[in-house]
């Protein structure tokens, strides 16, 4: 029998990382996601784990640390947020060229400068190349169900790449919501035990990890990344399929909500989904065909699947929040468009960047969404493809 | 057992193989010879390099000079890294998926850029933890691996690419970090400051000293570099020499916050005999340039007497 709980989103992840018991934990506190090694120490200190607590000085250092552990043989897990993945961003490009399958949990919010303590994704999209898997979580349930895939994923032969999972900082971070926990035992079973083929305290094979790379040998190492993430896609199939007959609960590379007979979508990550959903269900009972696409896989990126959930509609809106600051749009954006594009799927699609610095996204502004998607299904005319919703500026 | 090169060299197997692109005469292999030496022979260890000479000349894929394991993660962070890897040990060792007799030690090497300057925080991060390892820094007073920018560890009026000796600026205007004096005040087990000598001797002990204590511990090892000093590359041995006779670089360990001078030369030699010989001091020599020779005379003077005194409190019965 599965647990009922009240949680929030930083004590479900913390619950996680219990069940999962890695060797290593290495961290160190940042709002909002600070909860997390805070919860965790609890449990180290109580002996209800059998982990090393490392309280680093720095992300960069935990990021560092969890690549020492990693590389040695152990399980290693971190969380951050914001500055601190900006910190470790030299460390999180090491610890997927090592093909180090190291777990973190990036509760997300807005990247300095000026100083902001509250949710947008401009972290996580700060790494969106660096050869991690990146999976987005609606709510605390799907943060915790991540977190429980994630090393299945992660440390599949064909993968070895790190993993993280996102959730929105205080939005999902610090609410409390009911969630279903999965049994210790059944975690346990589920996840398996880490037996890597290579790794530095194996004394009857030493090994050295992190050569100088020259020209001979660097654009290898980078395609073997490469496939390992094109391989990526299988294995989260594979695992959320096993995680499904485990818990019930059903897990794609993304969640298709009233969108196979709707006319106009939106696409947009993590907590939004919730506020779209309820958007969409009272569209629907005035007759507007309105449908949700909700990107849990955003790396590796779903691009044909996601161009061919899409084809059907009449006008299409991608949610970016972060701003790429590029005076073309931001990337989730371009990722769907390129995608769509590759793919021969002509759909109006227009970008609307939202909610940066935590501002509040209300269910009226995604209302206003979808009446301009409506109005562009009629007329065909995109106009300004780069828009924004929720700012203040000059009319 | 008496310290003894010739066995140590002959029944100690190197851990550190020929092979390697490290400059002719330059200071920093025979120290990571000698230094692994002093590991027990059963024992595994994991080594990891910070970036630099040593770390980019010792291990270019496919080649490692490394008979142990190693690991190379980055500049900053060889501290870090490591207290990761030691940190896997005692987890593993702890659930039993290690077995109880086989021993891993650890140990780091990093130069003094990777050290005293940009590496300094991960550092003191890590031996403040007190993780059962070695921080081996092999210090040669410049970024010798990007072409000889100063660092912290620079002497006073040296000559760098980033304080060049000019017509205004007579090369670097700042005094060189006391990063053994740094480590110590981490109050750690065991800290200690040696150079590859003829014998190796103090090198050796001092090795085998910071491995098998437990706990956290630093060494901080001269290691010329013949590019960056300008000596001749036959010349390494007597550099060294110069240096501790000299009292530039005094050889000296606290052991639990007691501090023992490890060699006190019976005749003090004065700093010119060691900034001769290098290109890097010679503008120094110039005629109207003594005061720049008197006024390191007189810092070097000031800390070895601070030394002296430092060794005679801590042993106060």
């Amino acid at each position: 029998m599965s647990i009922r709980e009240r949680l929030s989103g930083n004590e479900a992840a913390a619950i996680a990382m219990k069940q999962i018991n890695p060797d290593v934990v290495a961290a160190f506190p940042i709002t909002p996601s600070t909860e997390i090694p805070q919860y965790f120490s609890t449990f180290v200190s109580n002996g209800s784990v059998d982990t090393e607590f490392v309280a680093v000085e720095s992300e960069h250092s935990a990021m560092s640390a969890c690549i020492g552990a990693e590389a040695a043989g152990s399980r290693a897990m971190t969380a951050t947020s914001a500055n601190g993945l900006s910190l470790m961003w030299e460390m999180i490009y090491i610890a997927s060229s090592l093909r180090l399958p190291i777990v973190m949990s990036l509760v997300n919010r807005a990247v300095s400068g000026p100083l902001n303590i509250h949710n947008d994704h401009s972290d996580a999209m700060g790494v969106r190349d660096s050869g991690w898997i990146m999976l987005f979580s609606e709510n605390n349930q799907e943060a915790y169900d991540n977190l429980l895939m994630a090393h299945r994923i992660a440390e599949h032969k064909d993968v070895l790449l790190p993993l993280m999972v996102c959730q929105d900082g205080f939005i999902t971070s610090h609410s409390i919501e009911n969630i279903e926990l999965v049994e210790d035992e059944k975690v346990k079973e589920f996840i398996g035990t880490y037996k890597p083929e290579h790794y530095l305290l194996n004394r009857k094979e030493p090994m050295a990890v992190g050569p100088l790379d020259v020209q001979t040998y660097l654009f290898e190492h980078k395609y073997q990344q490469a496939n390992a993430m094109r391989n990526a896609k299988k294995v989260i199939e594979e695992v959320s399929r096993d995680f499904e007959k485990m818990t019930g609960r059903k897990y794609s590379f993304f969640e298709e909500y009233k969108l196979s007979d709707a006319e106009v979508a939106i696409v947009c990550m993590n907590s939004t989904a919730g506020t779209a959903k309820f958007v969409v269900d009272s569209l629907r009972e005035k007759g507007v065909k309105a449908g949700l696409l909700k990107v849990r896989m955003f790396r590796p990126f779903p691009a044909e699947e996601i161009a061919n959930a899409l084809s059907h509609l009449k006008a299409v809106a991608v949610l970016d929040k972060a701003d790429s600051l590029n005076a073309a749009g931001g990337a989730l954006f371009e990722d769907v468009t390129s995608s769509m594009y590759v793919n021969k799927e002509q759909v109006p699609v227009v970008n609307y960047v939202y909610g940066i610095g935590g501002r509040d996204t209300t269910s009226y502004e995604i209302e206003g969404v979808y009446n301009d998607l409506m109005e562009i299904a009629k007329t065909g005319e995109v106009g300004n493809p780069y828009r924004y919703f929720g700012v203040r500026r000059e009319k | 057992m008496a310290y003894n090169v010739k066995e140590v060299v002959a029944n100690k197997p190197s851990r550190f193989m020929a092979g390697h692109r490290m400059c002719a005469g330059c200071g920093a292999p025979p120290v990571a010879r000698m230094f692994l030496r002093a590991l027990h022979e059963d024992d595994h260890a994991v080594i990891c390099g910070a970036t630099g000479c040593m770390e980019v000349s010792t291990f270019m894929y496919p080649y490692t000079s490394w008979t142990d394991s190693f690991i190379h993660t980055a500049f900053e962070c060889a501290g870090a890294t490591l207290s990761g890897a030691e940190a896997a040990y005692r987890s593993l060792k702890k659930q039993g998926k290690l077995s109880d007799d086989e021993h891993t030690k650890f140990i780091a090497f990093g130069g003094d850029g990777g050290t005293y300057d940009i590496g300094l925080q991960s550092l003191s991060g890590a031996m403040e933890r007190g993780h059962d390892m070695v921080y081996v820094c092999y210090d040669n007073g410049a970024y010798m691996n990007t072409g000889i920018q100063r660092s912290s560890a620079t002497p006073h009026f040296a000559d760098t690419t980033t304080s060049p000796a000019g017509t205004k600026v007579p090369g670097k205007m700042q005094v060189r970090k006391d990063l053994t004096e740094v480590m110590a005040s981490h109050h750690i087990p065991y800290v200690a400051q040696t150079i590859a000598t003829a014998n190796f001797k103090d090198l050796y002990e001092k090795a085998e000293k910071a491995i098998y204590t437990k706990g956290p511990a630093f060494v901080n090892v001269l290691a010329p570099c013949p590019r960056g000093w300008g000596y001749p590359t036959d010349e390494l041995m007597q550099i060294n020499k110069l240096a501790v006779d000299t009292c530039y670089w005094p050889l000296y360990e606290v052991e639990n916050g007691k501090y023992k001078i490890t060699y006190k030369p019976a005749k003090k030699l004065p700093i010119e005999e060691f900034l001769k010989p290098q290109r890097r001091f010679k503008h120094m020599f110039k005629p109207g340039n003594e005061w720049m020779i008197e006024e390191f005379q007189k810092e070097l003077d000031e800390r070895w007497e601070a030394l002296l005194k430092l060794e005679e409190i801590t042993n106060k019965e």
